[in-house]
């Protein structure tokens, strides 16, 4: 033990390990899905998750009452961002989901995920305990959700916008609000849900809806993508057909196979076991995240944790239920193994925050895991 | 543990708050676990359970297999020569069920190919009509600039199928039209019928549609080949996995000398008619020549509307097959063989009659075409003595010379691959009573004597009757070489009785007879033939030589070579051509040809010098002049070419139904042709009359209207 650095021996390998073999084994996967080429997916790939691993790394040396202080600051520029988004898009005609600052195409929709959870986690780790019934506790709360949920929308970004609301609302739900809302909301939604339908959602949006519902009934159009993932992944079998041999995906049948359905194109070619494998990965990391919520001792680090650790949770999820044909397709990428630098640093920030709050456990209570 | 330490801690209120959190974490996990056994599962259900539906999926997917359409068998003439040919070329077809937007396409693709307007509005029918799922052929013959024009633009045009493939051709094009017929796409029904066999919808690949090419169909068809490749989702081809080759249709040996067939039909010319040509030893069909008439290798996507309405608007109905189809009266044609049945009858043939312009018959008097005299048998034949025949029939009996009639083939179909023959009428009393009800008059053996009346024979039928008449066998004719000759039944005539029909016949072209001028340019081939002229309107309609076409006399010739030893037999029947003046010049240059190729070409050629082309030019030149004209506004044909086919059928028999207008009442027979115009002098009686009229039987189609049959008046028809 002694012979390896203190610095580095007190990173959380159990998870960063997983994590490691995770997006080389995406990278391989990209390497396949560009025929079998390090360009222009895969070397990419594992250069931004180094260039983000090591923004993690630094993220664990802030200091609680500094990402405190930042919260609401950081929470207030992303959604400037997002408003300076949507101007643009409105003076240049045309939505737009990005700003261009040179060397990176910026998503502040990417970056809104993790802040609102900080944000809110500012929030309710600040709240006086006994205003957590009370509507004093809601109120800010949604506000906070609701402004980044809409300017999202407004661009429109559904998925993203869900990414922010599960986020935000599973902080909320975890800082101790009267179970009762909740259920009302639920019941609001089941009855609100038809009229957001109808009146809410973009036509292709519906569209992409129904197609999940009965993605056979439009082979050639929306339901294309569904179908043909699931092709890909029911062609796989249990060992796959092969490192480089998916069809699939190298006759451009499946869509998109480097980023929202890069699962399909694993899948295809590693098998029901490759699928296996990438499940219990994020099952371990995801754990580990739960984990070190449990083990935070103050409710701000809880949240924080909490939340980070949903937000990776729902790109997993929806992701994988697109692929599979569970939910429409809404274009969210997997995180780590879909190509792109946006979600890659949306994710990086995620684990970066639940290695920081790692980082203040240990320190809350030195030895505390060895007693 | 650890929480237990923090509860100590914290005070109360957050103590409820911190276990919230616990509780509510845990649910949290447990429904993470959840969603995350859900996807497992689901995963597993995919790949596992269901891996054999999507790997097939999946294989089909990557594997295109495509039909290679079976090249055609090709139709070969006695000599080997192909009458029907494959060629190879650069085709594109498109399939309607995956264009976008077919208009545009097909818009595109005129733009790129120089199509039409009046064709892309064929094409764009043919889409509509379609059932979607067969391709529709856009064009085939393209060179390889606009092939590749194509291939390259196909991203941008979906369910456009450009491909290399074999096409039919039709070496001599209209001169083959009615015999071998032409090949075109499956249509929904018969795709629906052959148990939806893919080779249908295969784009490229054609059935036989009307004549030999359909008769023939499962044996000219091959086997088709396969190909598998592996495609990306776009429909490029990434590589060959599996070639299986087609396998070619079996040719057809047919007994048409291909050279011959061509030559008739060219030679009838400006004129609508039909040549047959018989080998008299095995039956063989030589030729079966039918004109005007259509290019076949025009017809393989279908009949285009301004093709359809130029041949339907042409009076002389280039799209009927009048070897078969075409009934004419045999007008004095079926003299040499009406003496045969006297003969048989045991008549003398040396027993004369007096012809005083007429004869009379039972209580009437009769008109002969001329005054002949005193005529016997032979004189009968070679001068075409009406009144002999009126005179001897009556006293054989005409039911005894309708039973021999039909012996010789009159109103028999034969045994040949080709979809339907007509039977003709041979009028006895006996059909009279059934048919009509009324009882058989003298009139009416008068009519029928001199073949008239009711009397309907088709061009084949005269062929045989002239082949057993020369050759006292029962000549069976015979198109496909694959059938073996049988031996034929000897016809029982006396060898004598033959011989002087022979010489009488001989005597028609080398002697005193009526077609002096069909004598062949041989001092060692000597030609036997019989002229006839058929009415098919009465004299107070037309005189059956000027005026409307439509009511001017057939012409006809039923001839065999050399008059000892005969080998070929054959007729030639000009419709409406005015007299038999038509018919024997075209008999005399077939039969030249025959025997002298290079010398039958030299009075072709001068003819079509004449004429403006070769019969393939001439309806090339028709057909552009016909499309100027009507441009885009020429309605379609009909998509079905088994409607085209009935509608043909249909109005043929009503065409052959229209000599028998006059069959109730006496004919006036018309003069003969000029019997004075080669050989020697004839007996001087009643040759004046024919003179006369027909002073010059050249084969001039000055009397016939101008071959531009209405383009104006349009497809009222």
């Amino acid at each position: 033990m002694s012979f390896v650095p203190a610095p580095v021996a007190r990173q959380p390998w159990q998870m960063l390990l997983p994590l490691i073999f995770l997006v080389g084994f995406g990278a391989l996967v990209l390497f396949s899905a560009s025929g079998g080429s390090w360009q222009p997916y895969a070397a990419s790939h594992l250069v931004r998750f180094g260039v983000f691993l090591a923004m993690a790394t630094v993220m664990t040396l802030f200091s609680p009452s500094l990402v405190k202080m930042a919260a609401y600051p950081i929470y207030v520029v992303v959604l400037l961002l997002l408003v300076l988004v949507e101007a643009m898009g409105f003076v240049g005609g045309g939505s737009q989901r990005w700003l261009n600052l040179g060397f990176i195409q910026l998503q502040p929709s990417e970056l809104m995920k993790p802040a609102i959870v900080l944000a809110l986690a500012r929030f309710y780790g600040d709240l006086p305990v006994g205003m957590v019934p009370t509507w004093r506790s809601l109120v800010p709360a949604t506000v906070l959700i609701m402004l980044p949920v809409g300017l999202v929308l407004l661009q429109p970004d559904l998925g993203t916008s869900l990414a922010i609301l599960f986020g935000g609302g599973l902080v909320m739900f975890l800082a101790g609000l009267p179970m009762r809302w909740f259920a009302m909301l639920g019941a609001a939604g089941a009855v609100l849900a038809p009229v957001a339908f109808f009146f809410g959602l973009k036509p292709y949006q519906q569209r992409r809806v129904t197609t999940f519902l009965d993605p056979e009934n439009d082979p050639l159009g929306s339901g294309y993508h569904i179908t043909q993932s699931k092709i890909a992944i029911g062609s796989g079998g249990i060992t796959g057909k092969g490192f480089n041999e998916g069809s699939q995906s190298h006759l451009n049948y499946l869509p998109e196979p480097h980023t929202d359905f890069v699962f399909a194109t694993m899948a295809e070619e590693w098998g029901f076991l490759g699928g296996m494998l990438i499940i219990a990965i994020f099952a371990i990391i995801l754990r580990w995240g739960l984990n070190v919520a449990r083990n935070s001792p103050d409710r701000f680090s809880k949240l924080l944790a909490a939340g980070m650790t949903a937000t990776i949770f729902f790109y997993v999820a929806i992701n994988l239920m697109m692929v599979m044909g569970l939910a429409p397709v809404v274009g969210i990428p997997l995180p780590f193994v879909s190509h792109g630098g946006s979600s890659m640093m949306t994710n990086m920030i995620c684990i970066g925050s639940l290695m920081m709050v790692y980082r203040w456990n240990r320190q809350a209570r030195p030895g505390g895991l060895l007693h | 543990m650890i929480l237990g330490k923090n509860r100590r801690r914290e005070h109360v209120t957050a103590t409820t708050l911190d276990t919230a959190f616990t509780r509510r974490s845990f649910a949290i996990a447990a429904g993470m676990g959840g969603i995350g056994t859900l996807l497992a599962a689901r995963m597993g259900y995919i790949a596992i359970a269901e891996n054999e539906k999507y790997e097939l999926e999946s294989e089909s997917n990557r594997v295109n297999l495509s039909l290679i359409p079976p090249r055609r068998g090709w139709l070969l003439d006695r000599n080997g020569a192909p009458l029907a040919s494959n060629r190879a070329d650069f085709r594109v077809d498109v399939i309607p069920d995956r264009l976008a937007d077919s208009e545009a396409t097909i818009a595109r693709l005129g733009e790129i190919l120089g199509l039409g307007d009046a064709q892309i509005a064929d094409i764009n029918q043919r889409i509509e009509e379609s059932p979607g799922f067969q391709p529709v052929e856009v064009a085939t013959g393209l060179d390889y600039e606009q092939f590749a024009a194509i291939s390259v633009r196909l991203p941008d045009m979906h369910g456009v199928v450009p491909q290399r493939g074999f096409s039919r051709f039709y070496p001599t094009g209209p001169a083959v039209g009615h015999l071998v017929g032409y090949v075109g796409p499956a249509n929904a029904e018969e795709y629906d019928e052959q148990d939806r066999n893919p080779l249908l919808i295969t784009p490229g690949y054609k059935i036989g549609k009307d004549g030999l090419e359909k008769v023939f169909e499962q044996e000219l068809r091959g086997i088709p080949g396969a190909r598998r490749v592996e495609v990306t989702a776009s429909g490029r081809i990434v590589r060959d996995l599996e070639t299986r080759e087609d396998v070619q249709g079996d040719p057809i040996h047919l007994t048409i000398d291909g050279p011959l067939q061509d030559y008739a039909a060219r030679r009838i010319g400006l004129e609508s008619g039909s040549v047959v040509v018989m080998d008299c030893e095995t039956g063989d069909i030589l030729c079966m020549a039918s004109m005007p008439s259509f290019d076949p290798n025009s017809f393989s996507a279908g009949i285009g509307r301004v093709e359809y309405a130029m041949l339907r608007d042409d009076e002389r109905v280039p799209l009927r097959n009048k070897v078969l189809k075409g009934l004419y009266p045999p007008g004095s044609t079926v003299k040499p063989m009406h003496s045969m049945a006297f003969l048989q009858a045991g008549v003398d043939p040396n027993h004369t009659i007096t012809c005083g312009g007429g004869v009379r018959v039972g209580n009437r008097f009769f008109n002969c075409w001329g005054n002949h005299g005193q005529v016997n048998m032979a004189k009968g034949i070679y001068q075409s003595c009406d009144s002999y025949y009126y005179r001897i029939a009556q006293e054989v009996g005409f039911e005894k010379v309708a039973e021999f009639a039909k012996t010789l083939g009159l109103g028999k179909q034969f045994d040949l691959p080709v979809l339907s023959q007509f039977y003709g009428t041979v009028p006895s009393p006996t059909w009279l009573e059934q048919k009509y009800d009324r009882a058989w008059q003298s009139y009416d053996t008068v009519n029928s004597s001199i073949g008239q009346g009711y009397y309907l024979t088709n061009p084949l039928q005269l062929a045989v009757m002239s082949a057993r008449l020369a050759t006292g066998n029962h000549v069976q004719p015979r198109l496909n070489r694959a059938v073996k000759p049988s031996a034929f039944h000897m016809a029982n005539f006396r060898d004598d009785h033959v011989e002087y029909v022979r010489q009488a016949m001989s005597d028609v072209v080398n002697g005193p007879g009526t077609a002096g001028r069909a004598r062949l340019p041989f001092d060692d081939i000597l030609m036997a033939g019989k002229t006839g002229t058929a009415q098919v309107v009465s004299l107070s309609k037309s005189d059956g030589k000027s005026g409307p076409w439509k009511y001017r006399d057939h012409g006809l010739f039923v001839f065999f070579a050399p008059f000892d030893k005969p080998k070929y037999a054959g007729v030639v029947v000009i419709e409406h051509g005015g007299g038999s003046g038509s018919a024997y010049p075209i008999a005399r240059d077939v039969m030249t040809f025959m025997f002298d190729p290079a010398k039958g070409m030299e009075a072709l050629h001068a003819l079509e010098k004449q004429w403006g082309g070769t019969a393939q030019e001439r309806l090339t030149a028709k057909y552009a002049a016909y499309a100027a004209a009507a441009g885009e506004a020429v309605p379609p044909a009909p998509s079905r070419v088994e409607d085209i086919a009935d509608l043909v059928e249909a109005e043929a028999r009503v065409d052959a139904r229209q000599s028998e207008e006059i069959a109730d009442d006496v004919i006036a027979p018309r003069s003969e042709a000029n019997p004075r115009a080669e050989g020697p002098p004839p007996d001087a009686a009643g040759t004046a009359t024919g003179a006369g009229n027909f002073a010059a039987p050249a084969p001039s189609p000055s009397p016939s209207p101008a071959p531009s049959p209405a383009a104006g008046t349009g497809p009222a028809r």
